[in-house]
């Protein structure tokens, strides 16, 4: 199935039939869930049991609230569907909702916020869904209000899907334009299903502090439904992930010089242990051929 | 919605200078104990618009709650004062904590722009031409 991005302007997208999947669907609460406890891992506040006053945009029906709410935290949660809020009352969830768009700008007073947060939120603002939406302008009004309103040497963690490579760039382009400092951090890079792609940003100039933290399963090490997430940390296994432009060298290779010698042998002694007739090797066996005008 | 949400919020339809504060208009509230917790009280406060609090809280019909002037923090934050019933700290953790504003509306100090809140929720989204 298509990304939700594809299919409707968000406010559409969550109508009540999708939202109700929100309060169901044990699969969708187990993920939101999971997502949200690693992002406020990634917000890294400070440990010491005083709750802060944290934001978290796109909080839909308050599933990732929960999260910050069973860790003490008061928050504020911003979404574009009503139908989701509602099911956000109807779980009574802790945190104040308020029905906004965000790339409206998030309108509030300038250094009041302790940290953000947001699930699934930001790939939103790329598309176009009226004829009145510049991605470009709404990502900057985005970034730009919440640079104001989060207090000095606050994080925010955005956890977003982009579609592509360029998309993804313009997301972090806008949020450095706007004056964070940070970059992205990719959970399970090499699984197509649990990849998980995290915004970490720093209000304020670049330094120490704001060094970018590690993504899970860089090298190899895929993550299953039923694995402890936990057991990694301690291995070490984490690295971070980096988006590179192009395909990686050796595959590129590949394509352009044409499979090899090495691979043809490989592949006629496949056949012949299937028993398909095959002839034999021989010295022109994989040989270039002659160019001919 | 809250009163320390209500503090944080500013309007940002265009043509507003600061937005700042939103009159609130309230028809209809709720009150919901929370446990109180001083130190993030402490670390609230500073970034509190005192003004806007007591605006909000008379505007709610509580003219008796806060008093016009931010009392000092030694009084606020004294020793064993969040046992004391109707302490100042006591009183400052129910006016922005325990108090849902559930209908009524918000009003943009510059533009007169209103925000109508609906079961608890303000709906702070712009039209096209105002953004």
């Amino acid at each position: 199935m298509p990304r939700p991005e594809f299919q409707a302007p968000p406010d559409v997208f969550y109508n009540e039939s999708e939202a109700r999947k929100y309060t169901t669907s044990s699969r969708i609460i187990e993920i939101q869930s999971r997502i949200s406890e690693r992002a406020l891992e990634l917000l890294s506040l400070p440990n010491d049991g005083v709750p802060k006053l944290l934001l978290d945009i796109g909080c839909g029906s308050g599933l990732s609230g929960e999260t910050l709410t069973e860790h003490g935290h008061h928050w504020i949660g911003y979404d574009i569907s009503k139908s989701m809020l509602d099911v956000a009352l109807e779980r009574e969830t802790e945190g104040d909702l308020l029905l906004a768009d965000m790339g409206q700008g998030l309108g509030l007073r300038p250094g009041v916020i302790d940290g953000a947060i947001s699930i699934s939120a930001v790939q939103w603002l790329c598309n176009a869904d009226k004829s009145s939406h510049d991605p470009r302008l709404r990502l900057k009004a985005f970034f730009g209000s919440l640079y104001r309103c989060l207090a000095r040497g606050a994080r925010a963690v955005l956890q977003f899907y982009a579609d592509n490579v360029k998309q993804s760039e313009m997301i972090v382009t806008f949020a450095m334009r706007a004056g964070f400092a940070g970059g992205v951090v990719v959970d399970w890079p090499h699984s197509s299903k649990a990849k998980k792609s995290y915004l970490v940003l720093t209000c304020g100039p670049p330094s120490i502090s704001t060094s970018l933290p590690k993504g899970k399963g860089e090298n190899g090490e895929m993550c299953s439904d039923d694995e402890d997430d936990g057991s990694s940390d301690e291995d070490g296994d984490k690295t971070v992930g980096i988006y590179e432009r192009n395909r990686s060298k050796k595959r590129q290779k590949t394509k352009k010089n044409g499979k090899g010698k090495d691979w043809l042998l490989k592949k006629k002694e496949q056949m012949r242990r299937r028993g398909h007739d095959v002839p034999a090797d021989t010295k022109y066996t994989g040989r270039k051929r002659k160019t001919y005008f | 919605m809250r009163l320390l949400t209500h503090n944080m919020l500013a309007s940002n339809v265009r043509g507003a200078t600061t937005g700042y504060p939103l009159k609130l208009e309230a028809a209809k509230w709720v009150t919901k104990e929370v446990d109180l917790n001083a130190d993030f009280i402490r670390g609230l406060l500073p970034k509190i618009d005192w003004r806007a609090l007591v605006a909000a809280t008379r505007a709610l019909g509580l003219p008796e709650l806060l008093p016009e002037e931010q009392p000092p923090e030694e009084e606020i934050f004294a020793e064993g004062a969040a046992d004391v019933e109707g302490s100042a700290i006591r009183r400052i953790h129910h006016a922005l904590l325990e108090i849902h504003v559930q209908e009524g509306s918000l009003v943009c100090p510059d533009t007169s722009r209103c925000f109508p809140i609906d079961k608890g929720i303000p709906n702070m989204m712009l039209h096209e031409d105002e953004v």
